[in-house]
């Protein structure tokens, strides 16, 4: 095919805006996406829509991205006669590789305000501050986050529906190793082998509150989910302020600064109001409730402080504690003399706790991983024996 | 059945009873054209199965179903060997006395041949000699474990599977591929790249009335304007599951055969719970006045007539 076709430079440059915007586009999805165009044609608007979005998108949540970057990019295109799009592509380009430089340098120098590149940032209504993790007292952090990656936390495991082998005798069958046997020993059934079901690590979803009370707490506690995030598998990580952000990916890097920064520039609402309720049905809806903490172990770091109505939050606590394996609250307050449960939204998700701890410390975070460890039904005495207190 | 269009998927999903939107028509056109894997994802009930099983139908070729469950593995995806019937015939051969003359080298070679294979979902749809390619559905991807999806790269992306006793078998044509998701755990970028995406939506309000008036043929345009209406209405009062098309033809199905003319109050009630399968939805709606539920379905209902 030839390389400067309208289509190809039509891709090329699409998938520079995307990327420019945050979406992981890899380059054979561009080249699937140049053989979809010479299938649906450049003419109709809906028809390149959709093959760029059957083609190049890989997740729900990217929608809102890509529709705004397409309008701007198809309203571009349709702006400008064919000999100049080449031109006007690479400004954009440009643009957005400026706006990159930026963030690698992470110093908040104002970008251009040119048209283009505000349209291309995205900012949401809620710009509320990007936070520099060098601000804080750096050697420290790293050094709690090595103590945090040493930290197992495995938690009590589930059986699973895959089979293992056995050794001794059960009620399965495995009739594929019983048969290999029979062939080295001349065809003779001497013995017969066994299956047995597997256990496997149960899920942990950690939900960290981002809002201004937990602060102090935030830029800790997100170190402790990175580590967990890497250090062990099925985990779930998300924040919770005015909205709800899923931020396992961005924790996923195994370098904790760049992990950090990905995760401070995917949240939006740090140091905002909480709205715990809406947010955990937020949560309930879309992930929770479906099967991601289904059988799990649950954990919230939060200061307990709503803004929202306590009835939505004893709401959406009823429906997760139904679910998940176990719900642990950790409370950096707790630790404080004379601490009680007693704000509004802390009192009314109490009912619905497996497990109150406290979070401000790193010995605490070490007494959440015992925690973690224990058997369920342990907790379960001990939320009964808290409700009959 | 010639797709060379957008339009031309669009009319024959039509032609079946499936009222697509443009977006997965494309998806479906060029799922068929650049033969790529369609992965689908949506809430559940928006008839991402269904499409798998009309496809079948348009193409008038084979739907083969692969559910997907934890802890399914390639001996329940691919193939597998029927062990019992290799066992039968050693004995066999060692009981006529044969075993001894064909030496156990033959005689091994006999226990892995096609004869005593088992084909399961993956291997049949690619082992396929005749006639159309079948379209093969992958259902429900995001139960089976993340180690299963590797299996799924090779035969998703070359359409081969080797089975080392035998060989590589390899499609001829390669079969038409809809994987579905419920998002309950992030499908691998490896898979998702070898796929086209489409994410499918609820219906808007015309086309869920058309879907109606399609599925459930002896219900009346007017209930089943009420019908899709108070879906609708019930979807965007924050419940812990909104009703999907298929509950919305479950609905339609069940007032049709009750014989009911038009919603009421007292019928609504009744039949809710073929919507709405939580108790706290049902609360919900009754908090919020079933009455004020039906007036909104009879006032959408009318508008547009």
């Amino acid at each position: 095919m030839n390389t400067s076709s309208p289509a190809h430079k039509m891709a090329v440059a699409f998938a520079r805006i995307l990327r420019g915007a945050g979406i992981d586009v890899p380059l054979d999805s561009v080249i699937v996406f140049v053989s979809a165009l010479s299938k649906v044609g450049l003419e109709n608007r809906d028809d390149v829509y959709w093959a760029a979005y059957a083609t190049l998108i890989r997740r729900h949540e990217d929608s809102p991205i890509f529709d705004r970057a397409f309008a701007i990019f198809w309203d571009q295109l349709i702006a400008v006669d064919t000999a100049t799009y080449e031109q006007q592509t690479e400004s954009v380009t440009l643009l957005i590789d400026s706006e990159d430089t930026n963030n690698d340098d992470s110093n908040a120098a104002p970008v251009d305000e040119e048209e283009n590149t505000l349209t291309l940032r995205f900012s949401s209504i809620e710009t509320l501050r990007e936070k520099d993790f060098a601000a804080y007292s750096e050697t420290e952090l790293r050094e709690a986050e090595q103590f945090m990656s040493s930290l197992k936390l495995a938690g009590p495991p589930k059986r699973s529906l895959r089979l293992q082998k056995a050794n001794r005798k059960g009620s399965r069958h495995d009739i594929r190793r019983t048969m290999r046997a029979v062939l080295q020993n001349d065809g003779e059934p001497i013995e017969r082998y066994w299956r047995e079901p597997s256990t496997k690590l149960r899920r942990l979803v950690v939900l960290l509150d981002i809002s201004g009370s937990m602060e102090p707490y935030a830029r800790a506690l997100l170190r402790f989910m990175h580590a967990a995030v890497v250090g062990r598998q099925r985990v779930e990580a998300f924040t919770l302020g005015t909205r709800l952000t899923r931020i396992t990916r961005e924790l996923a890097n195994r370098d904790p600064d760049r992990a950090l920064a990905r995760t401070s520039a995917q949240v939006s609402d740090w140091s905002g109001g909480t709205r715990l309720g809406e947010c955990l049905q937020n949560f309930n809806d879309n992930w929770g409730v479906g099967s991601l903490a289904r059988g799990s172990i649950f954990v919230i770091l939060s200061d307990g402080w709503d803004r929202g109505e306590p009835q939505v939050l004893a709401e959406q606590m009823l429906r997760l504690q139904r679910v998940a394996y176990r719900v642990i609250w950790v409370n950096p307050l707790k630790v404080s003399p004379g601490y009680a449960p007693l704000a509004r939204g802390m009192a009314a998700a109490m009912p619905y706790i497996d497990d109150f701890v406290e979070g401000h410390s790193l010995d605490a975070l070490r007494e959440l991983t015992a925690v973690i460890a224990r058997d369920s039904r342990e907790s379960t005495e001990m939320r009964k024996a808290v409700s009959n207190a | 059945m010639s797709l060379q269009s957008v339009a031309d998927v669009r009319s024959a999903l039509d032609e079946h009873n499936y009222l697509a939107s443009d977006g997965l028509a494309t998806a479906v056109f060029l799922a068929i054209s650049l033969n790529r894997p369609l992965l689908l994802e949506g809430e559940a009930g928006v008839g991402k199965t269904e499409l798998a099983k009309v496809l079948a139908k348009i193409r008038n070729s084979e739907l083969i179903r692969l559910q997907c469950y934890e802890g399914i593995d390639a001996a329940q995806a691919m193939y597998d060997w029927d062990y019992s019937r290799q066992l039968l015939h050693l004995r066999t051969v060692e009981a006529t006395g044969e075993a001894t003359s064909i030496g156990a080298e033959k005689l091994e070679g006999q226990l892995y041949s096609e004869k005593f294979l088992i084909r399961r979902a993956l291997l049949q749809a690619i082992d396929q000699h005749t006639g159309v390619s079948p379209v093969l559905l992958i259902d429900e991807i995001d139960r089976a474990d993340d180690e299963f999806e590797a299996y799924l790269l090779e035969v998703l992306s070359d359409f081969q599977i080797t089975i080392p006793e035998l060989g590589t078998y390899k499609a001829t044509t390669p079969p038409l591929v809809v994987l579905t998701s419920n998002r309950t755990r992030d499908v691998h970028d490896a898979l998702k790249r070898r796929c086209l995406y489409h994410w499918v939506e609820h219906p808007d309000f015309d086309r869920e009335v058309e879907i109606v008036k399609r599925r459930v043929p002896q219900v009346a345009e007017n209930l089943a304007r009420q019908v899709a209406a108070a879906v609708e209405a019930l979807r965007k009062m924050q419940l812990y599951k909104p009703p999907g098309v298929a509950e919305t033809i479950d609905w339609a199905t069940a007032l049709g055969r009750l014989g009911v003319g038009e919603l009421d109050e007292s019928v609504v009630q009744a039949t809710l719970g073929t919507v709405l399968k939580y108790r706290e939805d049902h609360e919900r709606v009754r908090e919020s006045g079933v009455a004020t539920l039906v007036k909104q379905a009879f006032e959408r209902g009318l508008y547009s007539n």
